[in-house]
C-alpha cells in the first residue's frame, strides 16, 4: 500500500464515529466519507459523487449491476420477464460470467458476445445483437480491460450505442482502473464496476458508479445506505483510503503508463527472442494494459512454469485458479480460439511501480531454463513410465 | 535433498513432511488434484480435488513454511486409473486402484516431474520403510506398525523408483504416535479420519458407481454344474468371493451360503458355489516386477522356485508360498475380449510382461483375477504380479 494511503487508512481507524449515527462524532464520520466520495467521483470523472456507491469491492459491485439492473428492466421480478436478455462477453471475470450464468437459471437469455482471437470483442456482432432488440434486452456489460490478457475493449463505441439504443450499459473496469484514464461522465455509461485493491487500496472496498437516473433493485437490503441501493453500515477507513488511493493513481497516469509498457514492450520483445515458440496473447502497443504481459508456451504446463519462476523469486500467474487452487484452462484462451492445451499453458507477468528494467532483464535471462525444464517435465509427463515397458 | 512432499490433507502425508523438514531437506509441498470437473466449450474442463483437503494441506504447508503448490494430474488419472478401474470391471476382474495409483501417478507421473524440475526424492506418509542392502541397493520392507503397514501397495514400486522414494513415518512404532506428533506439531488435521474408500467414487457405493459407466446387461446365474440359479442384471459389477447381493431365491442342497466363483464377460454369466469351491492353491500371475533387486535365486519352474510369503490383498495375512518364474508374454489372445465401456469398445489383452507362479501351502479363498500379488521375503517384499489366473490345486508337489 503507498504510505499516503496506508496513513489515510490507519489515521481514519484510529477514529471513530458511524457515518449513520445523529451524534457529533457520527456526523463527523459521515463528512468524512462524503469528501471520499467526492474525492473518488473527481478521479472517476463522474459528473457528481451521488453517482458512487460504495461496496465491498469489485464483484459485489459487478452482482449489484447485473442483477439489480436486470431486475429493475424486468419490473422487480424473475417471473415473465419482458426483457430477458442479457449482452456480455465470453472473456468477462468470473464475478460477471457466474452472475449471469446464474441470472440464465432464473430465467435471463444470455447473449455471449465473441472476441477476436487477440480477446478483442468483434463490435460489428456485439453492435448488432445490441441493435437486434432492444424492447427485450435488460442490460450489456463489457468489460474495460481483460484481467488475464490485458486486451482493451472498444469501451466508448458501445457506450454510444447502448445509450441509443436505450439498453443500460455496465462496465467492469476493475482491471482497467489505475492503468487506463476513465471517465464516467463522458463515456455515457449506466454502471461501472471498481475495486480499491487493484490500485493499492485495501481490500474490502470497492464502488459501483452509477447512473443517478438507473435504479437497480438491490441485492443487500438493509438500513438503506447508499441511496437505498447498497444497505450495510460504510466502511469510513475504506472509502478514505480508496478515495486517496485512486487520486494517487490517477493523477500521475500518464507517466506511469508510459514507463510500465516500455517496461512491458521491453519483456515482450523479450520474451519472442528468447523463446521462438512463446506466443503473445492480446493485441500490442496501445491496445494493451501497460502492465500485463501474457504469453502460451507450448509444450509447458502453467503450472510447472509458475513453480519454476516462483523458485527463483517471480512471482506469476497462470490465469485463474479454484477454490482448491487448481489452475483451470483459462475460458479467455478459449475464447480466443486456442485449445484446451495451450489454454493450460498460460503464464502471466503482472508489473508493478517496484519492477525496473533490470527485474525484466534478469526474468529474461531466468525464463529460457525454467521454459526448457517445464518442457521437460510435460514430455516425461506425456509418456507414462508404465508405458514405457515394464519387465 | 531437495523433496517434493505429495501433501493430501490428512495427518501422514503432514507428519511426514513436517518429518523432512526437520530433517534439513529442502521440501516443497504439492497436493494433487485427481478427479476430473467436466468442463463446458466456454470453461474448459479442469482437475478438481475437495476444498477441504487442500486447505488443510496448504495449512500444514504453510506452518511447516515450505512453497505449496496444487497440481492438476486430473486428466493422467482419469485415463490411468479412472477408465482402467471401470475396464478391469468390464472384464470381469477385480482391481486395486490405488496400486495402481502409486504405480502410474504417484511414483510415476509425480516422480517424474519432480525428477524433471530438479527433485531427488519425493516424501509420501505411507507406512513402509526403505532400507539399503549391502551393496546400497533399495529395499522396501514392511512399516513398523503392521496394522497399517502399506508395503503391498507400494509392491509396484521398482528399484530405480525406490531410490527416489522417501517415506518418513514408515519407521514409526504406530499410528498413534503420528497422530500424536501432529497434534503436539498444532496441526488441524492431527484428528482427521483416515481415508478407507476409493477416492473417486464419494459414496463408497462402487456398485451403482459402476452400474453408471458399464451398460448392465441382464445374464444368468448358473451353478458349477451349469443349472440356472436366477438371474442378475449385470456381471461386472460383481465380485469373486462376494456372498451378499445374489438375489438366489432357491437354497443350496447343503443349505451353506452361496459365493460368486466365476465371472464370465464373454457369456456373461456369474456362477456361484459354496465356499469350498472358492479354495485356490494356485495363482498365476501377469507383468512380474521386482521392487528392487530381482531374486537371484528364483527358477522358472517349481523345482527351482523359491519360499516366500505371499499377500493378495491390502490388509490380508501373508501366507508361505512358493514362487517360480512363468513365460515372458507378449499378449494371451485367448483371454482377449472387447468390452463396451460408455459405449466406446475396450479392447482388454494382457499387457506384456513375466509370468509368475505362485503355489501355497494353505489355500486362499475368493481371490479374484485383477488383484494384486504381493510377495515377501520376511519384512521385505520381493515383488509383485496381477492376478490372472487361479486354479484349485498346487502345481508343485
Amino acid at each position: 500500500m503507498p504510505e499516503p494511503v496506508l496513513e489515510t487508512y490507519t489515521s481514519e481507524l484510529r477514529r471513530r464515529g458511524n457515518p449513520s449515527s445523529l451524534h457529533a462524532s457520527g456526523q463527523s464520520a459521515r463528512m468524512r466519507i462524503e469528501t471520499a466520495r467526492e474525492e473518488l467521483a473527481g478521479a472517476l470523472g463522474a459528473s457528481t459523487s451521488a453517482e458512487v456507491v460504495f461496496t465491498s469491492g469489485g464483484t459485489e459491485a459487478d452482482n449489484l449491476a447485473l442483477k439489480g439492473l436486470y431486475l429493475s428492466r424486468n419490473g422487480g421480478t424473475f417471473a415473465a420477464p419482458g426483457r430477458p436478455r442479457v449482452l456480455t462477453s465470453t472473456i468477462e471475470h468470473h464475478a460477471v460470467l457466474d452472475t449471469v450464468e446464474w441470472l440464465e437459471t432464473q430465467g435471463a437469455e444470455i447473449v455471449w458476445l465473441d472476441v477476436d482471437e487477440d480477446g478483442h470483442l468483434i463490435l460489428d456482432a456485439a453492435l448488432a445483437e445490441l441493435r437486434r432488440d432492444p424492447e427485450r434486452t435488460a442490460l450489456i456489460s463489457v468489460m474495460a480491460a481483460n484481467n488475464e490478457i490485458g486486451t482493451l475493449q472498444p469501451i466508448p463505441e458501445l457506450a454510444r450505442a447502448a445509450a441509443e439504443v436505450g439498453v443500460p450499459f455496465h462496465v467492469d473496469a476493475v482491471q482497467a482502473l489505475g492503468q487506463v484514464p476513465i471517465d464516467f461522465s463522458s463515456l455515457g455509461a449506466t454502471a461501472l464496476s471498481v475495486s480499491a485493491h487493484k490500485i493499492g487500496g485495501p481490500v474490502g472496498i470497492g464502488a459501483l458508479l452509477l447512473d443517478r437516473a438507473a435504479k437497480p433493485v438491490p441485492v443487500i437490503h438493509g438500513g438503506g445506505q447508499e441511496r437505498g441501493v447498497r444497505s450495510g453500515t460504510l466502511d469510513v477507513a475504506g472509502a478514505l483510503a480508496f478515495a486517496k488511493a485512486a487520486q494517487l493513481a490517477t493523477e500521475d497516469l500518464a507517466s506511469r503508463a508510459a514507463r510500465l509498457s516500455a517496461l512491458r514492450d521491453r519483456l515482450i520483445v523479450g520474451i519472442e527472442a528468447a523463446i521462438p515458440a512463446a506466443r503473445l496473447s492480446g493485441r500490442r502497443g496501445e491496445g494493451r494494459l501497460p502492465a500485463n504481459v501474457h504469453f502460451t508456451f507450448p509444450g509447458c504446463e502453467g503450472d510447472t512454469l509458475l513453480f519454476g519462476l516462483d523458485a527463483r523469486g517471480f512471482a506469476t500467474s497462470t490465469g485463474s485458479a479454484c477454490q482448491a487452487g487448481v489452475s483451470r484452462p483459462s475460458h479467455v484462451l478459449l475464447a480466443c480460439g486456442r485449445d484446451e492445451d495451450t489454454a493450460r499453458s498460460t503464464q502471466r507477468f503482472t508489473l508493478g511501480a517496484q519492477t525496473s528494467a533490470a527485474d525484466i532483464d534478469a526474468l529474461l535471462t531466468a525464463l529460457p531454463t525454467v521454459v526448457e525444464q517445464a518442457r521437460q517435465a510435460g514430455m516425461v509427463s506425456a509418456t507414462p513410465r508404465w508405458m514405457q515397458g515394464v519387465s | 535433498m531437495r523433496i517434493l512432499a505429495a501433501m493430501s490433507g490428512g495427518v501422514d502425508s503432514a507428519v511426514a513432511a513436517a518429518r523432512a523438514v526437520d530433517a534439513g531437506h529442502e521440501v516443497v509441498g504439492v497436493h494433487l488434484a485427481l478427479s476430473r470437473m467436466p468442463g463446458t466449450l466456454r470453461t474448459g474442463s479442469r482437475g478438481c480435488c475437495t476444498i477441504e483437503d487442500s486447505r488443510d494441506a496448504h495449512r500444514v504447508a504453510g506452518m511447516l513454511d515450505i512453497p505449496f503448490y496444487v497440481w492438476d494430474f486430473s486428466e493422467r488419472f482419469k485415463e490411468d486409473i479412472v477408465d482402467d478401474f471401470i475396464a478391469e470391471y468390464a472384464s470381469g476382474r477385480t482391481p486395486n486402484p490405488c496400486m495402481r495409483c502409486n504405480e502410474r501417478i504417484k511414483f510415476a507421473a509425480l516422480l517424474d516431474r519432480a525428477l524433471a524440475l530438479g527433485f531427488d526424492a519425493i516424501a509420501t506418509g505411507h507406512y513402509a520403510e526403505v532400507i539399503r542392502d549391502v551393496d546400497g541397493h533399495p529395499e522396501l520392507h514392511r512399516g513398523e506398525d503392521l496394522a497399517k503397514d502399506q508395503s503391498y501397495v507400494l509392491g509396484v514400486l521398482t528399484g530405480d523408483q525406490l531410490e527416489h522414494c522417501y517415506f518418513p513415518i514408515g519407521a514409526t512404532a504406530s499410528k498413534a504416535e503420528v497422530r500424536a506428533e501432529a497434534s503436539e506439531r498444532g496441526f488441524p488435521v492431527a484428528n482427521k479420519p483416515d481415508s478407507y474408500d476409493i477416492c473417486f467414487i464419494p459414496d463408497g457405493d462402487t456398485k451403482a458407481w459402476l452400474a453408471d459407466k458399464i451398460p448392465m446387461r441382464p445374464g444368468l446365474i448358473k451353478d458349477a454344474e451349469g443349472e440356472v440359479l436366477g438371474e442378475h442384471d449385470g456381471a461386472m459389477t460383481f465380485t469373486i468371493g462376494q456372498r451378499k447381493g445374489l438375489g438366489i431365491s432357491k437354497p443350496a442342497d447343503d443349505g451353506r451360503p452361496r459365493y460368486v466363483t466365476d465371472l464370465d464377460p464373454a457369456t456373461n454369466t456369474v456362477t456361484v458355489g459354496s465356499r469350498a469351491d472358492l479354495a485356490v492353491s494356485h495363482l498365476t500371475g501377469i507383468r512380474t516386477t521386482w521392487c528392487g533387486q530381482a531374486p537371484s535365486d528364483m527358477g522358472a519352474d517349481p523345482a527351482t522356485g523359491i519360499d516366500c510369503e505371499v499377500q493378495v490383498r491390502a490388509h490380508g495375512e501373508p501366507v508361505p508360498a512358493r514362487a517360480w518364474l512363468g513365460d515372458y508374454i507378449t499378449e494371451v489372445p485367448e483371454h482377449e475380449a472387447n468390452i463396451a465401456v460408455d459405449d466406446v469398445v475396450v479392447p482388454v489383452a494382457r499387457p506384456a510382461g513375466q509370468l509368475m507362479h505362485v503355489d501355497v501351502d494353505e489355500a486362499l479363498s475368493g481371490v479374484a483375477p485383477g488383484q494384486t500379488m504381493v510377495i515377501y521375503r520376511g519384512t521385505r517384499v520381493l515383488g509383485q504380479a496381477t492376478i490372472d489366473m487361479t486354479a484349485k490345486d498346487r502345481v508343485s508337489a
